[in-house]
């Protein structure tokens, strides 16, 4: 208990990085699937084969390889490059690193819920839209978004949560979040489960209040639903 | 509504539309002056539908004229099947003259009645919150779903919905209303009720295009009712002379098919 209170601090200090990881390539995440889903329901073939190819890589790789490939790999290409133009050595961020992995990859995962929650609107209420008048940025904005954000609000917290659980990764590439700080300190004190269990906890933690704020944003966007009935 | 009776509000002239090898409209004309109610009657694939989105442009038609108020919509060669829009902010305020009631009513379902109301009216003709409400009050207070007003579109009857739909129409104080089967995907029993609203909107002299299958709202509503039948104008007419001696042998079919 007492190594538990003394590592206390710098625990948390790795929560606040896991967080940062966190919330950052979340918003990494959105944008790219926003983005990603716009062009796997475009009209032009060849951005529909480029998001296909992103989507089906990243959802067919494990997030591990991928952050080791984009940390050491891109290290090496990074190198190369600077060697090549006799530039001085550029050195890969763990932090920024690990944002953009993991932003990338779950770009992938958001591609796909934005994509099913725009489909999931009925081409009526669109068509309502501009048989009033409206504007394609009017349409796009006081209708479809809206309406596909109550469609998309259950996956959306679902990817938030395994991004969320998927930052510990980072440790694996040395950047100082909460796992690799639980790692070092149970070496570090011999007390390996104490130190694990107080990182669940941590996560236990963060993941519950994220369930109380998603709940609270699915009432809000799902009014004018009618609950299904079994 | 201030325009004086028999002014024109709306030509369509020689309107095709095809989809690949199939013409769904082969030529079709038609004029409604002020005050006009006129029914688009026909069975199901015969056109009538297509005609009346190709009005408002929901569906791009492969040639013809559309002329609203004088003003005719430009348009440019397109592909094939659909000529392309020349100016699209012209097609959006002509799209404000013409408000369109629909089959499946298409209430806007994250907005509440009034939202639904008021929403047209504020973001695209720019009316003051103020405006549009009085707007909304009066013409919810018409339909009778003035107690609706804070209610989600899923929580309301068909009939309920399609009531708010024409309180939407008119809300835009359009110069015609269109109307796309408006009872054909109501219960029964709650076809009567957005009958009698249309009838009595009618009465107030507002111009109509309904694409129906009620021959009842046709022989008694409407001054006018034309009969499609294969993407042509089979007949038209005087609903009473049209409706009770068809010339043509396909509108005695329809009729006999219909009217029993």
């Amino acid at each position: 208990m007492d190594a538990l209170i003394e590592y206390s601090p710098s625990l948390l200090a790795g929560a606040w990085i896991t967080l940062q990881v966190a919330l950052l390539s979340l918003i990494l995440a959105v944008a790219s699937g926003l983005l990603g889903a716009a062009c796997k329901l475009s009209r032009i073939a060849p951005l529909r084969w480029w998001t296909a190819l992103y989507t089906t890589v990243v959802r067919g790789v494990p997030d591990l390889v991928m952050m080791l490939l984009f940390f050491y790999g891109g290290q090496v290409i990074l190198n190369a490059i600077s060697d090549h133009l006799e530039w001085e050595m550029i050195e890969l961020n763990a932090f920024a690193a690990g944002v953009l992995t993991i932003g990338f990859i779950f770009g992938a995962y958001f591609t796909e819920t934005f994509r099913g929650a725009f489909q999931a609107v009925p081409a009526g209420q669109m068509e309502a839209g501009r048989a009033y008048g409206m504007n394609g940025w009017q349409v796009f904005w006081r209708i479809l978004f809206p309406q596909m954000l109550r469609y998309a609000l259950p996956g959306i917290g679902n990817n938030w949560l395994v991004l969320l659980k998927s930052t510990a990764i980072v440790s694996m590439i040395g950047l100082a979040d909460m796992t690799w700080l639980a790692d070092q300190a149970g070496r570090s004190t011999h007390q390996p489960f104490t130190f694990y269990m107080a990182v669940c906890v941590l996560y236990l933690a963060m993941t519950a209040v994220s369930n109380h704020v998603l709940q609270r944003l699915q009432r809000r966007y799902n009014v004018g639903v009618r609950e299904a009935k079994v | 509504m201030t325009l004086k009776p028999n002014t024109e509000l709306l030509r369509v002239e020689d309107l095709h539309k095809q989809y690949g090898d199939n013409e769904v409209l082969k030529g079709v004309s038609l004029t409604a002056s002020s005050g006009d109610v006129i029914s688009i009657i026909g069975s199901s694939g015969s056109g009538k539908s297509t005609w009346l989105r190709c009005i408002n442009f929901l569906e791009l038609p492969t040639s013809g004229k559309i002329i609203v108020a004088g003003e005719e919509v430009k348009m440019l060669p397109g592909s094939k099947d659909a000529l392309k829009v020349a100016d699209p902010r012209q097609l959006q305020k002509i799209r404000t003259r013409l408000s369109m009631v629909f089959q499946h009513f298409n209430l806007w379902g994250h907005m509440t009645v009034l939202q639904n109301v008021i929403e047209a009216p504020i973001h695209v003709l720019g009316l003051s919150r103020k405006e549009a409400m009085e707007r909304a009050e009066r013409y919810l207070e018409r339909v009778g779903v003035w107690k609706f007003r804070d209610t989600y579109p899923a929580h309301m009857s068909g009939g309920q919905q399609q009531r708010v739909a024409i309180a939407r129409a008119l809300a835009m104080e359009p110069e015609a209303l269109l109307f796309d089967e408006p009872t054909s995907a109501l219960d029964p029993e709650l076809v009567g009720e957005v009958l009698k609203v249309m009838r009595s909107i009618a009465e107030e002299g507002r111009t109509m295009l309904v694409v129906t299958h009620e021959m009842g709202f046709a022989r008694e509503v409407s001054n006018h009712v034309i009969f499609v039948h294969q993407g042509r104008v089979e007949e038209r007419g005087n609903p009473r002379e049209v409706l009770t001696r068809p010339n043509s042998e396909r509108l005695q079919q329809f009729l006999s098919g219909n009217l029993k």
